[in-house]
Formats: structure tokens, sequence, C-alpha cells
């Protein structure tokens, strides 16, 4: 059944880009290597050799980010400042108290707008049009200004995460909220149910599956909120600050580092949020 | 309040009142700005009157819009739709301006819409410049590029479904991570001008787009396929006369995702590097400066921009799927 999972295909193609990585970290370290090497003239082996071995290449080998990873986690003690352990906790504190907060605003948000026309009428175009403002780009501000005002660490980051991280979830909600077919709401009326009961037993039950579809892209983009909220403050700390300090010192491995275990660091809140979903979808007998 | 005409009264009183009590409002105001006296409680409770009875005539508007019989004509309805989101945008621009007039929040902090306008009305060449760095020069060649190759990929992966089965998970895996990261490698790799931000905006919106594309290229039913097949419909024709029109929806789903996305990336990448013209230059520039007028000024910009974009191909999409369910509103 091997050919039918989705295993052998995705490992040939990851299996292909590393290779691809691998040829292109020469290409495009070929004019570092040759002035590295001066007069003497290298084989193509040694090339080849030297391209993936540079302080610090345009592209760096994967093997190099690897052993960056490997060491800047497991080599130094998770209270350094040089461990990306450390800068990966600075990122998600914000990340995940972002994420509560666009959470319970999203669904509050949600339920107001399948209960009442008005605010479905009113507010609905005005948070898509939120969403077509970068937010990214005036985070940087919202952290100085709020920074400005006595908030600093945590709740500026936060609020950026939970700006980005709202919107899904109350997209996804209001769906699910409105999933439930006339035919069980006409049987909520029937056994004259109140509005309350009727959210509670028939709509909140329905709408789970797009509840947590809709978390697995909102606690993403909580991730995102926090990295690009670490910009603006300098290099304090974070997955964000890896990344600039990264970019000014021109440490590219450093960058490809941070980068990957923000990857590794998404991939795991998005793992939390299926693992959570399986717990409750078991206990409502989906 | 069921006839028309009453509720028309209503709605017109509700407009003379809120009119009326602005009008007041701005007066006292002014008066007390220039006798330099304290603010009286009555002051406060005017604004939260105001907001009081706006919100009954969005109520009113959405009622109204809900019970249109199916003869009410088409002006009406359009009209009639977009009111409670403006008179919220106006409700919410007016009362923006008052509490800062009020409470005398430093333009720091917070600018008034007022200040906002006026700094756009004194920068419009800069702005100009700024939109043309960034969203022409950079979003939509990196957005074109981007939305086009992630079509392209996805196409190859339906046309070769072993490709599809592996691209598709490491595609969703890759579309929900932080991809704004690469920006500081692509300013690296590409040199400050707009190069770097255009493959920044193409990068984060390729896997997105190849997942839409994918999953609408997968779209059209069993029976759909069955049924070119018994007119023994060459491959083209299946293509195009099936295939093509069922992802309709999903591409536009995607290429609306993407808008925002690209010009995301181009921002944020110039956070990292720029020359001296940009939105993201403008705004990371002018917070050191504290010229927050101009940050904002230029913030509606980009909302202008990512607003207008979104617009654009949700008119493309009506006019492209009109027969699709979504597009049919009862």
């Amino acid at each position: 059944m091997l050919s039918t999972s989705k295993w052998l295909p995705l490992t040939v193609v990851i299996a292909a880009l590393i290779l691809i990585w691998y040829a292109a970290a020469v290409s495009l370290n070929s004019d570092a290597v040759k002035r590295a090497a001066g007069d003497n003239e290298p084989s193509t082996w040694q090339f080849v050799q030297l391209a993936w071995e540079l302080d610090r290449p345009v592209l760096p080998a994967p093997h190099q980010v690897g052993i960056e990873i490997w060491d800047t986690t497991v080599g130094k003690k998770i209270t350094s400042k040089r461990s990306l352990l450390y800068h990966a906790w600075r990122t998600l504190t914000p990340t995940a108290l972002g994420f509560v907060l666009g959470l319970i605003f999203g669904i509050v948000l949600a339920v107001g707008i399948v209960h009442n026309r008005a605010i479905d009428k009113s507010i609905m175009p005005g948070i898509i049009v939120s969403q077509t403002i970068p937010i990214l780009a005036i985070a940087p501000m919202i952290v100085v200004v709020l920074g400005a005002i006595g908030f600093t660490g945590l709740l500026p980051k936060a609020i950026i995460s939970a700006y980005l991280s709202f919107f899904p979830i109350t997209v996804g909600m209001v769906k699910g909220l409105r999933s439930p077919d006339p035919m069980q709401l006409d049987l909520m009326r029937s056994y004259n149910a109140t509005k309350k009961e009727c959210l509670f037993k028939l709509r909140i039950p329905a709408s789970l599956p797009y509840l947590f579809a809709s978390m697995k892209i909102g606690v993403a983009a909580a991730l995102v909120g926090a990295i690009v909220g670490e910009l603006p403050t300098g290099a304090q700390g974070g997955l964000g600050a890896r990344l600039l300090s990264g970019s000014y010192y021109g440490q590219t491995i450093q960058i490809w580092s941070a980068l990957f275990v923000a990857a590794a660091a998404g991939a795991l809140l998005i793992m939390l949020v299926a693992l959570v979903q399986r717990r409750v979808c078991a206990n409502a007998g989906r | 309040m069921n006839k028309p005409r009453q509720r028309m009264l209503v709605g017109a009183i509700l407009v003379v009142e809120i009119a009326l009590l602005a009008g007041f409002q701005v007066v006292t105001l002014q008066a007390t700005a220039t006798a330099n006296r304290d603010l009286q409680w009555w002051q406060y409770l005017i604004l939260l009157v105001i907001c009081h009875a706006t919100w009954q005539l969005i109520k009113l508007a959405s009622y109204t819009y809900d019970q249109l019989d199916y003869n009410a004509k088409n002006a009406v309805r359009v009209s009639l739709a977009i009111v409670p989101a403006v008179l919220l945008t106006i409700s919410g621009l007016y009362a923006w301006e008052i509490i800062i007039q009020m409470l005398k929040v430093p333009i720091v902090l917070l600018p008034a819409p007022s200040d906002i306008s006026i700094a756009i009305a004194d920068n419009l060449s800069i702005l100009w410049a700024d939109f043309v760095q960034t969203v022409v020069k950079a979003v939509l060649p990196g957005y074109v590029l981007g939305c086009g190759s992630g079509m392209l990929v996805a196409t190859l992966a339906w046309r070769f479904p072993i490709a599809g089965r592996g691209l598709l998970p490491l595609g969703s895996f890759m579309s929900v991570m932080p991809l704004v990261g690469i920006a500081p490698i692509m300013v690296m790799w590409f040199g400050f001008d707009w190069q770097s931000k255009a493959a920044v905006a193409a990068l984060m919106t390729f896997f997105p787009m190849l997942v839409n594309s994918l999953a609408g290229l997968n779209a059209a039913k069993a029976l759909e396929r069955d049924l070119m097949h018994t007119y023994a419909a060459s491959p083209q024709l299946y293509f195009r006369k099936l295939i093509l029109p069922a992802a309709m929806p999903f591409l536009f789903n995607g290429l609306k995702v993407c808008s925002t996305l690209a010009l995301i990336g181009a921002i944020v990448a110039e956070f990292f590097g720029t020359p001296i013209v940009g939105m993201g230059f403008r705004i990371s520039s002018e917070v050191g400066r504290m010229g927050l007028d101009l940050v904002w000024a230029t913030i509606v910009t980009s909302a202008l921009a990512g607003t207008g974009m979104y617009g654009m191909l949700v008119v493309l999409e009506k006019v492209a799927t009109f027969w699709d369910v979504s597009q049919r509103t009862s």
C-alpha cells in the first residue's frame, strides 16, 4: 500500500529539494569560493567541498544549518542567550498569549455575528477590510507606541498575534455556527429551546471541525505576528531578533537555522492544536 | 415599525437627531477649547447618545434589508446592503476624532483622522513614490510570479498525481510557515531594491496558491468527469470546459488570500534594507522621527492598496464565476 500513501512521494520530493539545495549552494557560493581560493586552482571536488564549508556562505549547505541547529539547541544550556531554544521560548510565549486572546475575541465576535443581524451587516465588511491592511507593516509601530505608554515585553507582541489570529477564527467560526442545517434548527425550535440552549447544544458542537481547522491557521498566523513584532525592539531576544541580528552581521547560517526552528515551532503549535482537536472531538462523539 | 413608510420616518428622525447632536457637540467642544475650560460630563454623554442613535440606524437598515421583497429595485438593495458598514465607518471615524480632541491625546500616541488627512494632502508626492516603489514595482511582479508559478506547478501536480501526493502535504505545511522570515535572506541575495521585495512576495504567495489550485483542479466531481468521458472530449476540451471552470472558485480564493500576503511580504522585506523610498521604509523611518501622522498616512495608503486589490479580485470573481453557488445570493 506504500504507493498509495503520501509518504513515499513526500520523501522523494523532500530528497529532491535537498539535492537541489546542495547544487544551488555550489553555484551561488562559487564567487565566494573563487575569492577565497585566490591564485591556486582547486579541483572540482575541492571546489564543491569549499562551497559547502564557507563561514559566511550566500546559501549555506543543509548540513551546515543542521549542525548549527544542533549546536544551538542541544549543545548550549537552555538559559544561555546563544541557545535557540531560549529564543524560541521568547517567541512562543507571546504567540500563545496572543493566540488565546485572538481565540476568545474571534469566538465572541462570531457568536455576535451569528445572533445579531445588525452586527453581521455592519462589522463583517470591516473585518474583511481590516485584514487587507498589512498589519505586519504597522506591527513595529504598535510595539513602539505601546512601549512609549509603558507596555513592554509580552503584551505588544501578543496584541499583534491576536490581531492576526482572530480573523481566520472568526470567519471559520461564523461558517461553523451556521453549519447546522435548517431541519436541526427546526427541531430545536420544536423543543422550545432558547437561543442559548440552541447555541450550546447545537451550534457550538456543530462548529467544532470548522473551529479547529481555523485554529490551525490562526496559530500559525500568531507565530508570524510574534516574530515580526520582535523586529523593531532590536535584537533583544526571540527568533525574529535572531533573524535581524543575523541579517545585520551577514550570518546566513544563523538566519537559516532561526528560520528552521521557527518552522519547527509552527509545526509544533499546529500539532498541539491537532492533539486538542482529537481529544475534544472524541468527547463530542465525532 | 413594519410599514416601509414608518421605517423611513424613524430613519429620517434618527439622521436629523444625529446631525443635530454632532453639530452641537463640535460647537461646544470648540467653545470649551477656546475658553480653556474643563470638559463637562454631558459632553461625554452626547457622544454616547450619538453612538446609540447610530446603532439604532444600523439596526434599522439591516432589518429593512432583510425584509425587502423580491420586486425591490436593485439600486435600493445594493445601497441598503452597504449602509450599515458605511455608517459604522463614519461613526467610528467621528468617535475617534472627538475622543482624541476631548482627551487631548498626543499626536505621537495616536493622530486624529483630521491630522492623518492633512498629512496625506501635504505629502501626496511622497506617498505616490512609496506606492510606486512598493506596490507597482515589488508587489505586482512578485504576486504575478508567485501565483503564476503556483498555478503552473499545481497543474503539473494534477497531471502527474504521484508528484501531487508528495507536493500537497509539503505545500500545505509550507503555506502556514512563517515565510516572512526569508526576507533578510532575499535582501542579501537580490540587493536592497525592489527585486528582493518581489522575491519575498513571490515566495509567500507560491505555496498558498499551489494548495488552493491543487484543491481546485481536483474539485470536478466524478459524475461530471464521466459525462465528459461519454462525450468523448479531448484532453484539452476536458481541461478547458470542466476542470478549469470547476477550479475557478478555488483559484480566486487563493488569489484573494495571496493579495494581502504579497503586500505584507514586500513591506516587511523593506524593514531589512531598502533604498530611501517605499512604504516599509517610510513607516520605519518616520516612527523613528516621531512623524506619526505620516506613518498613519502610509498605513492608509497601504490599506487602500490592499482593499483595492482585494476589491478588484472580488469583481473579477463575480464576472468569471457568476454561475457559482457562493455568487448567487438569494
